[in-house]
């Protein structure tokens, strides 16, 4: 077991000093990628909070799906294979279902206050 | 300013005192940007005219660079410029295509055109409260007028219609080898709805935020014609219908502006023919995918140590951006009554 600070709060430490701390020190294309590396550090934190938990719901969805079991990676391998090959039909239901939950899970780690996923109409209201 | 600098700047101010001959001197000479196909600069001619604002764009270095798969060369740009400005798009003025005996590599001087490009002001800001209405309309008209010139004296533009722009992103995705299933549904959505034969007609290819240069009075300019082809003419409405140039404003389809209604109207009403919200929706949902792929490259410019910024490693994670838009595009909700 790590020590104390978790690598979340050690990611939100070095986040908050970039934007509180070195941004208004900073001008023109420095700033502009010190605000970039803030979002960086905000996604790293927010996959290291829902990650385990929406990888391993994508995992379960994608073993109902294609009946098969492997690593994440080979699992989505399998899955663009029998899309490209015809062997799912595009309006399966329970493909629908699988790439709305995951893609909804992948968003609300990388960009949660874009347009496309705060209206979603998939998305549940919270 | 360097040496090379000071070179470039009095070899640029000989090229103008002799194509505005009554300019004397330049003045305000400062770089606006840089990428890899093409620099650009701002300056003023000064004279017994008075000042006239321009602005060069040319070869990054003066040297003239390989043509690549998509972009035109510097000369074949300007060319479309002109010809755009002959069918009553609103473009720059181009006042002179560089020579070899210019000193300056390829590239053109052309107006410089007062306005705004910044999408988040052009949608947010007060003074373009009355004009935002108007645009889905104007750019309607716009894209019609476009779409009408004579392009048999740019024999040289690639000819890509629909199947060609799926294979070309098809072979860049596989290329990447990483798996993105919602990217796999969209080319076999795609593929299944290819247009049927559309006419060809050119194509401006990269139309939205960024390139529109908008004043309170509408669109003063259609900006950076580099990627300009012959394809169908679709391709130029969908483009500026994809969600991620509606810069949150997602309930205003085209360009965070405006309505498909408006822009089918102003394309009909310019005498454009033939266009249908389907086809806008197949070039829409193809913008998407694309833009989602154009991610992964910039992801790769970072991975494959080309460029090392934190800003191209961090666009990466922008592609699950196109996957929750082609996810609304193509398993729309049904609402039920």
């Amino acid at each position: 077991m790590m020590d104390q600070p978790s690598a979340l709060e050690l990611v939100t430490a070095v986040r908050e000093f970039i934007e509180k701390h070195a941004m208004p020190e900073l001008h023109g294309r420095t700033a502009f990628h010190a605000r970039v590396a803030g979002n960086a550090l905000a996604i790293v934190a927010r996959e290291l909070e829902q990650g385990d938990e929406a990888n391993k719901a994508e995992k379960g969805r994608l073993k109902a799906l294609i009946g098969v079991d492997g690593t994440l990676e080979e699992l989505n391998r399998e899955l663009c294979r029998r899309i490209r090959s015809n062997s799912i039909a595009l309006d399966d239901q329970s493909l629908a279902a699988h790439l709305r939950e995951t893609t909804l899970a992948k968003v609300a780690i990388d960009q949660p206050t874009y347009s496309g996923f705060k209206y979603s109409p998939y998305r549940r209201q919270t | 300013m360097s040496a090379s600098e000071s070179d470039f700047a009095s070899t640029l101010e000989c090229v103008v005192a002799r194509v505005l001959p009554r300019a004397t001197s330049l003045g305000g000479l400062r770089r606006l940007s840089g990428g890899a196909s093409q620099e650009t600069w701002s300056f003023d001619a000064v004279g017994a005219n008075g000042v006239t604002p321009l602005i060069l764009r040319r070869a990054p270095g003066g040297k003239p660079i390989q043509r690549s798969a998509t972009a035109v060369g510097l000369p074949t740009e300007a060319r479309a410029i002109r010809l755009a400005a002959a069918a009553g798009v609103p473009v720059p003025p181009i006042h002179h295509v560089l020579e070899s005996e210019d000193g300056l590599g390829p590239g053109y001087i052309m107006g410089r055109v007062e306005g705004e490009t910044i999408a988040r002001k052009i949608l947010r800001d007060e003074a373009f409260a009355a004009t935002r209405p108007k645009l889905a309309r104007q750019c309607g008209q716009i894209l019609a007028r476009i779409h009408k010139i004579d392009r048999s004296t740019l024999s040289e533009l690639h000819v890509v219609p629909a199947r060609a722009q799926i294979d070309q992103y098809r072979t860049i995705y596989d290329s990447y080898d990483h798996p993105h299933p919602v990217f796999e549904v969209a080319f076999k959505w795609l593929e299944r709805r290819l247009p049927e034969d559309p006419e060809l007609t050119l194509v401006h290819g990269d139309f939205r935020h960024g390139n529109l240069m908008i004043a309170p009075d509408g669109v003063r300019a259609v900006l950076d014609w580099e990627l300009v082809h012959v394809g169908d003419p679709a391709e130029d409405l969908g483009w500026i219908c994809v969600n991620s140039w509606r810069f949150g404003e997602t309930q205003k389809v085209v360009g965070g502006f405006g309505d498909v209604a408006d822009l089918l109207a102003g394309y009909a009403e310019a005498g454009g023919e033939g266009m249908t919200v389907e086809r806008v929706k197949f070039w829409e949902t193809f913008g998407t995918l694309k833009w989602g792929i154009m991610c992964m490259t910039m992801y790769q410019a970072f991975a494959q140590g080309a460029d090392r910024t934190v800003e191209r490693a961090t666009i990466g994670r922008r592609s699950s951006e196109t996957e929750i838009d082609l996810i609304n595009l193509l398993y729309p909700k049904v609402v039920q009554p």
